[in-house]
């Protein structure tokens, strides 16, 4: 469905007008690893979400902030607290995976199509503005990524 | 979203990414990206169909083969306009309020609508096994009365010491939000998310209460409730329409 053309016009106006103050990031890092049946996955999630219970996100913490999903959170273990009242809510509300397919990410390491499921899953606020707020918090996920052996970072917006 | 994935890389870790919006994809230029052509909030496509939401993780995760980059690719498929009405089963709505709508003040009226959405809220949570209520800790009536206090301007203060009165606020409004869409989203008929934002804003008590508070919080003297009211309390898309 939605390509900006789609967006109402000011939700359309509100994405274009972010494209002039993109930086250009330096170089193209390309990291590499073994094949697909062999990799150990982990999901990064701008969405907001976290564990019912935890501290919720507030204006301010995009991206400089993140939160824990264990890969044995469950369906009602998930609530949002994402600052934006501009995306569509109804579809996390039906059904988590839509934002955050951890349950199909499991099928597919039963199914050996990947390696792993990793322990640990993250979750930021996005709406970063600049993106390079980012960089801190990532550099520093990157150590427990590094720890959890995880080769694979499937990165979801919301 | 492009950004993390670049920083992340720069530590050595292989990134794979959904794009929602491909022309911020295309100027972050990001390792390796798969722009999908679905509504903001559902990067996956379809809440309720693993097959669909299988797919799209795989596109993703294919990204990984290429021998190089940086990569954006689009989905080929689109997801459905109309979420599929959920299957109720022997669930039935256990209760009905013959009420009237719309007498007494605005605080009475969202009390009734909140009561008689309880029914359907209590189904919609035994059809999916799950709510995603509880970020504020508090029950429905509390939920309600927080609100209430906020219409009534009985003080602008907060339900938890460790959160400002403009991030309680905002949180409720939400967790109201939330409580309506999960009730409505089980009732009889086909619907959009945009058909059921339209219900809420445009024919619920709560939209009305929420688009009050916004206005007279426009005038609080606490910066971050005012800036709140400015963008955070009703979506743009809501706002210009009824501008």
């Amino acid at each position: 469905m939605v390509r900006l053309t789609d967006l109402s016009p000011p939700d359309r106006d509100n994405m274009l007008k972010k494209v002039p103050t993109l930086p250009r990031l330096a170089g193209h890092p390309w990291a590499t690893g073994p094949a697909l049946a062999q990799r150990r996955v982990a999901i990064v999630t701008t969405a907001g979400i976290h564990l019912r219970g935890d501290r919720p996100f507030a204006p301010g913490s995009q991206g400089t902030e993140y939160r824990v999903i264990p890969a044995e959170a469950n369906p009602d273990d998930l609530v949002m607290s994402h600052v934006s009242v501009n995306f569509d809510r109804v579809g996390f509300q039906r059904d988590w995976n839509v934002v955050f397919p951890l349950q199909p990410l499991k099928a597919l390491a039963l199914q050996k199509w990947i390696g792993a499921v990793a322990a640990f899953h993250y979750s930021f606020m996005g709406a970063v503005s600049p993106v390079t707020r980012y960089e801190a918090k990532a550099r520093e996920l990157a150590a427990h990524l590094r720890a959890d052996r995880v080769d694979a970072v499937v990165l979801s917006p919301v | 979203m492009g950004a993390l994935g670049h920083y992340l890389e720069a530590e050595g870790i292989p990134t794979t990414q959904v794009s929602l919006v491909r022309e911020h994809t295309e100027a972050l230029q990001p390792p390796r990206a798969l722009w999908v052509p679905f509504m903001l909030g559902r990067p996956f496509g379809v809440p309720g169909d693993a097959g669909f939401q299988t797919r799209v993780l795989q596109a993703a995760l294919r990204l990984f083969e290429r021998p190089e980059g940086p990569v954006l690719e689009d989905f080929p498929e689109e997801a459905p306009l109309i979420d599929a009405a959920e299957d109720p089963g022997d669930l039935v709505c256990p209760v009905s309020f013959p009420r009237l709508a719309g007498q007494g003040t605005l605080v009475e009226q969202l009390r009734d609508e909140v009561e008689q959405l309880g029914a359907w809220h209590d189904v919609a949570v035994k059809l999916r096994g799950r709510t995603t209520l509880g970020v504020t800790g508090l029950t429905v009536p509390e939920l309600v009365a927080y609100v209430a206090s906020w219409l009534e301007q009985t003080g602008e203060t907060s339900f938890r010491a460790d959160v400002r009165p403009a991030d309680a606020l905002r949180l409720a409004c939400e967790e109201l939000r939330a409580y309506y869409f999960e009730a409505k989203s089980v009732q009889p008929g086909a619907r959009s998310g945009a058909d059921v934002q339209r219900w809420y804003w445009q024919e619920t008590a709560a939209g009305r209460a929420v688009r009050q508070i916004r206005a007279q919080t426009g005038r609080s003297p606490d910066a971050a409730v005012k800036a709140l009211a400015e963008s955070g309390l009703v979506p743009r898309a809501v706002d210009r329409s009824e501008s």
